[in-house]
């Protein structure tokens, strides 16, 4: 049971990804999770101050129920399809987090230092949250798409623009994870 | 009920992104340090069944559940929003380590401090729904 309770292998994750977009497109929909966002902007009456939100977000339902249904499989796949083994890093990544005063995962899929209660109470642990979020919510729809949009959609269907905006996704990644990271997580 | 089927799909897609720890800040951390293939075999095999799904639906002509031609929406041309905008997400991506998919679904593993980042996601979403005239594209 360890094939399903244990980590997914990397194959069979892909290959259950790609699925999942192609299956929207037999129902005549596409893949991408970000613009539920602005779906989710228009209803709470975002239209009154930008035409970007003036839509019929009733169009989108069949989108919020695929979020909703990511949720129920998040708590799923937590709850019922886990042995607690948690994520397995290279030895390298768990001394490099380490001195950074980040925590290994044992079982866990999230770091404390970014997600636990306390770290969500100190102000700066609040700030990279929201700080995060506001980067993911403005850099995929200036983008106009996230990595279900365009690093599987738009690449899948050999897109430029896609493949501009995941060379951007890397350019941000790597400065983040290399540069700004260590800065960020040094002065605590 | 039409939206029964998409809420099995976004089930199934919560469950594997679960599993396949691509909702783990721990494995988008390593993708970017290039220390471990996890995260690009998970890319590169649904891209792989992706390219092929998509090439037999444009060479077979397939229909969709409605019997409607399949027409795979082209992504707008341009540069300068897909390379600002992708950079930015990229910067986002690294630091709280979720897509927006992940954000949803790691609510639902019953992370909170995820809730602060889907906040932000909005925020940020409605930000540019106010800038956007004034942004190069």
């Amino acid at each position: 049971m360890e094939i399903i309770y244990g980590t997914w292998h990397w194959s069979v994750s892909g290959f259950l990804i790609g699925m999942t977009m192609l299956i929207l497109i037999y129902f005549g929909k596409s893949f991408g999770m970000s613009s539920n966002l602005r779906t989710l902007c228009s209803m709470a009456g975002a239209g009154k101050f930008s035409d970007f939100f003036k839509m019929d977000w009733r169009e989108q339902k069949w989108s919020l129920v695929i979020v909703l249904g990511a949720i129920v499989g998040g708590f799923i796949a937590f709850h019922f399809l886990s042995n607690g083994s948690g994520v397995n890093l290279n030895p390298d990544t768990i001394t490099q987090l380490q001195s950074l005063g980040i925590d290994a995962p044992n079982g866990k899929l999230l770091p404390d230092a970014l997600f636990s209660i306390e770290t969500l109470q100190s102000p700066k642990g609040f700030a990279i949250l929201l700080i995060g979020g506001l980067l993911i919510g403005f850099g995929t729809r200036y983008a106009g798409g996230c990595t279900s949009g365009h690093a599987i959609s738009g690449l899948s269907n050999l897109q430029l623009p896609s493949l501009v905006a995941v060379i951007g996704f890397f350019i941000g990644g790597i400065l983040m994870a290399h540069f700004l990271l260590p800065i960020i997580f040094k002065t605590t | 009920m039409k939206l029964a089927r998409f809420f099995l799909i976004g089930v199934f897609f919560g469950i594997v992104l679960t599993k396949a720890e691509a909702v783990s800040w721990y494995r988008i951390y390593e993708m970017f340090h290039f220390q471990s293939f996890h995260m690009y075999g998970i890319i590169g095999t649904a891209l792989f069944t992706g390219i092929i799904g998509i090439q037999l639906i444009k060479k077979k002509k397939l229909k969709d559940f409605n019997g409607f031609p399949i027409a795979i929406i082209e992504k707008e041309r341009g540069f300068w929003r897909y390379i600002i905008g992708g950079t930015l997400f990229g910067l986002g991506w690294a630091l709280v380590g979720s897509c927006p998919g992940p954000i949803f679904i790691l609510l639902g593993t019953g992370t909170y401090a995820v809730a602060v980042v889907f906040i932000g996601a909005l925020l940020g979403t409605y930000i540019y729904g106010l800038l956007l005239d004034y942004l190069p594209h």
